[in-house]
């Protein structure tokens, strides 16, 4: 009797979880496993071109020092846009979790998840019009300030950061959001009663319980941003070329699948390898 | 007159062919080329498709490698590519492109004798590709920003032109600028430590890279660019949109380069291909694409004979002093490809 309610928990089970493992299966695994494939390769076996298995599209990476260099300022913009996310969002989620309340909360919640609602390419060109010379900010400031100034950020690496950090922004809002309202505001108002000054409750009391939901937001804009290609390149101009633009050349522009697969890959172990030595600061917070 | 009742026997033609076969052919062909590239002028498709019955959609690349790729991943997807000559002969050993039956492209027997034996894209007399257009990369300027048209391709490194620079993010076509600017054959490259340091000196000075017509009709009304390199054709659509910019072909020479149509192996719509280049080099065409929208120079000897006296092709490319100084582009082998990459990525990554 017991063993049938087991089997039929297990296949219920199964039933539930299956369509999601399949899918992952089909859309991550497999197209994964034939990159993977393709960067050992020394050719594309298609259209009946010679091939043969080979490790030279990972030496390529050692052989050439702008390929490290590249990695290495992904890795700085990646870092900054990660901190700078933290530094504006965390204090806007802890307003939104533990001092506005009711309907206003939801119409500032809405705003925050606004731009996700709109395509990234849509919101990076507009970043565009914002930024460049005789652009929005540049009309606004002269408008108002007596002298001339000329403000043209297009172009540059604070274009990049800026269109970077806008877009990623709402992911370090929600997480943390979610971890600081989790937090009882009873605790709060203890360590209140037991007279910590508002900085010592913030260190002590709110920073490690909400830890776990910022360093899943840092993660999320972290992993990402070390590969993008997009704003780079629409916002970056000549500044605009990290690890993940050249990515996209050997795929989009030149036909090096392999190579391409391979600087992946590469991408994909260094970041593993950041996560890998990170987990147990991750373990600890969660 | 004359083109009219060709066009009206192309319409009897193509009926005619329709009841030959019992069936009423209306076909959609899919064409691939860079966008706002004439195959995709309204006015084209419009004339074309109320000629044959056949409707057209367009897919765009914005790199030959790109459309190489397109082209290799998508086998049969495609009824029209345009291929830059230098890539015809690649294409066509890779197997990505079939031999053209001419026999019922009618315009064909106007193409310029020099451009229908052309060795790239009429390899052995089987046409690989239709000449279609042909025409220099040189660099166009802001005549606002600058009082006197530059002649010498030194302006490029000019230090006030830093930050003024557009340039399209291409290895070839760089080392193609960069060979001319240090004086030397751009087929047969000899000093590449020359080339490497003319382009580390200009990194500088570029603003940031153009990939289409668009980008660069953007940046350059914007003023972000103030020189940049820039097609013949393009340049003329450009004018004719109000910008303010003119052409150079400076004094150390210019890229030639020549375009062809191809069937792509595996098409599905050859026919309607055929008739669609054949379309493509009617004289009526070029003409409306040169007046409506500006084009490169036809291959089309009766079109280029039509174009009026003082149509931007016949002032640029018809002066003899000017084409004496045009280098034409050759085919790349597979490792000069790879060096000039190689070199280009690196110089981006500074």
């Amino acid at each position: 009797m017991q063993a049938t309610a087991d089997r039929r928990e297990a296949s219920r089970a199964a039933l539930l979880i299956g369509p999601a493992y399949l899918w992952l299966t089909v859309a991550v695994f497999l197209p994964l496993s034939a990159m993977l494939f393709f960067s050992f390769l020394s050719d594309l076996p298609i259209g009946g071109r010679d091939w043969e298995t080979t490790l030279a599209n990972y030496l390529e990476f050692f052989d050439k020092p702008f390929y490290a260099d590249l990695l290495w300022r992904s890795f700085q913009l990646s870092a900054l846009v990660t901190l700078l996310c933290i530094a504006i969002g965390y204090p806007c989620a802890f307003v939104l979790a533990k001092t506005i309340k009711g309907r206003t909360r939801e119409a500032l919640f809405l705003l925050v998840i606004l731009p996700f609602w709109s395509n990234s390419l849509v919101r990076v060109f507009s970043w565009a019009i914002v930024l460049r010379g005789n652009g929005v900010i540049d009309a606004t400031l002269n408008a108002i300030l007596p002298f001339e100034v000329s403000v043209n950020l297009m172009f540059s690496y604070p274009a990049v950061v800026i269109g970077l950090v806008h877009s990623y922004l709402p992911y370090v809002i929600l997480t943390s959001y979610l971890a600081l309202q989790a937090i009882d505001d009873s605790l709060i108002e203890a360590a209140r009663s037991l007279g910590a000054p508002r900085w010592m409750i913030l260190l002590r009391v709110v920073g490690p319980l909400s830890l776990p939901g910022v360093i899943a937001g840092a993660v999320l804009i972290f992993v990402p941003v070390m590969g993008s290609f997009m704003e780079p390149r629409i916002l970056g101009g000549r500044a605009g070329t990290f690890f993940g633009t050249v990515i996209e050349d050997q795929f989009v522009a030149v036909f090096n699948w392999p190579l391409g697969a391979a600087l992946s890959f590469l991408l994909l172990g260094l970041v593993l390898a950041i996560l890998a030595v990170a987990s147990p600061v991750l373990r600890r917070a969660g | 007159m004359t083109s009219k009742r060709t066009s009206a026997l192309a319409v009897v033609g193509a009926a005619l062919a329709a009841l030959a076969f019992g069936t009423a052919h209306a076909d959609e062909i899919r064409v691939l080329n860079w966008k706002g590239y004439g195959t995709d002028e309204p006015f084209a498709l419009e004339a074309f498709t109320e000629a044959t019955g056949h409707t057209v959609v367009h897919d765009y690349f914005n790199s030959e490698q790109e459309m190489l790729t397109k082209l290799r991943t998508n086998p049969g997807a495609y009824d029209v590519v345009l291929i830059n000559s230098a890539f015809t002969g690649q294409a066509k050993d890779e197997g990505l492109i079939q031999a053209i039956d001419v026999s019922d492209i009618s315009h064909f027997a106007d193409v310029a004798p020099n451009l229908a034996s052309n060795e790239e894209l009429v390899p052995g007399g089987q046409v690989y590709g239709v000449p279609w257009v042909w025409g220099l990369t040189s660099f166009a300027y802001n005549t606002n920003a600058m009082d006197e048209a530059p002649t010498s391709l030194a302006v490029f490194w000019d230090p006030e032109m830093k930050d003024k620079v557009g340039w399209r993010d291409d290895a070839l076509e760089s080392m193609h600028f960069a060979a001319l600017a240090t004086g030397q054959s751009i087929n047969d490259i000899q000093d590449m430590a020359a080339v490497r340091a003319k382009l580390e000196a200009l990194m500088p000075q570029i603003r940031t890279f153009w990939s289409s017509e668009n980008d660069w009709n953007q940046f350059m009304a914007a003023g972000d660019f103030v020189i940049a390199p820039y097609w013949s054709g393009s340049v003329s659509r450009s004018i004719n949109k109000g910008l303010p910019v003119a052409f150079v072909v400076p004094e150390e020479g210019a890229i030639g380069w020549l375009d062809g149509l191809s069937i792509p192996t595996g098409s599905e719509h050859p026919e309607a291909a055929r008739a669609f280049i054949n379309y493509m080099i009617d004289p009526d065409f070029y003409v409306t694409w040169a007046n409506e929208g500006g084009a490169p120079a036809p291959s089309n000897s009766k079109a280029a004979d039509a174009l009026p006296a003082d149509a931007f092709n016949r002032v640029v490319l018809g002066d003899p002093e000017v084409v004496a100084r045009v280098q034409f582009m050759a085919p790349v082998p597979e490792e000069k490809r790879q060096e000039y990459l190689a070199l280009w990525q690196e110089l981006k990554a500074q």
